[in-house]
């Protein structure tokens, strides 16, 4: 039964994954709305993606939410100042682990 | 090939961090869970889809029917129908490789691509293959490590999943800087913190979507007009 339930899981997820490829790539050219969404589709997921990954975050509640605001900072403005991913994505995370571990108990 | 991958290499460093330590803590929750080697190592071949895999191990846990499987399924990974849509004209240049590239498409992979894509003056096919092929075996790793070392970790490990996080935020802010109107940003955030606020943290996905369609498609004539103009 597990094997089973993750086959379903796989299939749903490349079918969804393959989908605009079998809707829109039959055609010649991709309709315009398509690739406006293509274009415009990512800055805008990407957002989601963030609130996505903090939306079990209560913003009242303190002790999760102020170490969160604290390294996403770290995060951001060491990458406006320096533009090294690997540099922010680092120092926003020990940043993030210290906060949660040691000060925000 | 070879050369292919050195140069890919580096692109991936970012989602390495962050498959290597979501992927360790997956597989040490799917110990923790009483779930055997093979089902983590299976999702990760398999399904390869983070936030869906967490969820799994409780489905598998206490199972639930197929159908309830696959539309949780839909629902937790159908904002991947989006990332496609990117690529639609690119991939159908990459004969056999398209496959694995369609398969793998999962968010961070997406977003390594999205960047890639704006430099012009690279082998896309080989490059892009790379980058996926890579970004997966560092998920698959993860999962391995994870379950291998259990419950004698050494140091402590709580936060690390905010790789993550840093990894979107900082992608987030490369679009900005790279896109000459943002309210596609604004629309994305804007979208889901309603969505969160109104139909709450587990369901918002689906509304967030739908919000950010609707928002896009409405000030289309906008936003080209001022790619346009500027």
């Amino acid at each position: 039964m597990t094997f089973i339930l993750i086959l379903v899981m796989a299939l749903v997820t490349y079918l969804i994954r393959i989908s605009p490829f079998i809707l829109f790539g039959k055609h010649q050219k991709t309709p315009l709305w398509v690739t406006y969404l293509g274009k415009y589709l990512p800055p805008a997921v990407m957002s989601m993606l963030i609130i996505y990954s903090l939306k079990d975050i209560n913003p009242m509640d303190y002790i999760h939410s102020l170490p969160v605001l604290i390294a996403i900072l770290t995060t951001g403005v060491l990458h406006l100042w320096k533009r090294n991913n690997l540099l922010s994505i680092i120092s926003g995370t020990v940043v993030y682990m210290m906060l949660i571990q040691k000060v925000f108990i | 090939m070879k050369r292919v991958f050195r140069s890919a290499f580096p692109l991936t460093i970012p989602v390495l961090l962050g498959y290597i330590s979501v992927g360790i803590a997956f597989g040490l929750l799917v110990v923790k869970s009483d779930l055997d080697l093979w089902v983590a190592l299976l999702m990760s071949v398999l399904v390869y889809a983070g936030a869906m895999q967490f969820l799994a191990i409780q489905l598998l846990v206490n199972p639930v029917s197929i159908l309830q499987v696959a539309i949780i399924t839909l629902f937790v990974n159908i904002r991947h129908l989006f990332y496609g849509l990117s690529f639609i004209d690119l991939f159908k240049t990459f004969g056999i490789k398209k496959h694995y590239m369609i398969f793998a498409l999962t968010d961070e992979t997406y977003s390594l691509l999205c960047a890639i894509a704006l430099k012009e003056d690279v082998d896309q096919e080989n490059l892009f293959f790379a980058v996926s092929f890579l970004n997966q075996l560092y998920w698959i790793t993860g999962t391995l490590i994870g379950y291998l070392i259990g419950s004698w970790l050494v140091f402590d490990t709580t936060g690390i999943e905010f790789a993550m996080t840093a990894l979107f935020v900082v992608i987030f802010i490369e679009q900005w800087l790279g896109y000459k109107d943002h309210r596609p940003s604004l629309i994305g955030l804007g979208s889901s913190l309603i969505a969160v606020m109104v139909f709450g943290p587990k369901n918002m996905i689906l509304p967030a979507m739908v919000m950010i369609l609707i928002g896009l498609m409405g000030s289309k004539s906008l936003i080209e007009s001022k790619e346009v103009h500027l």
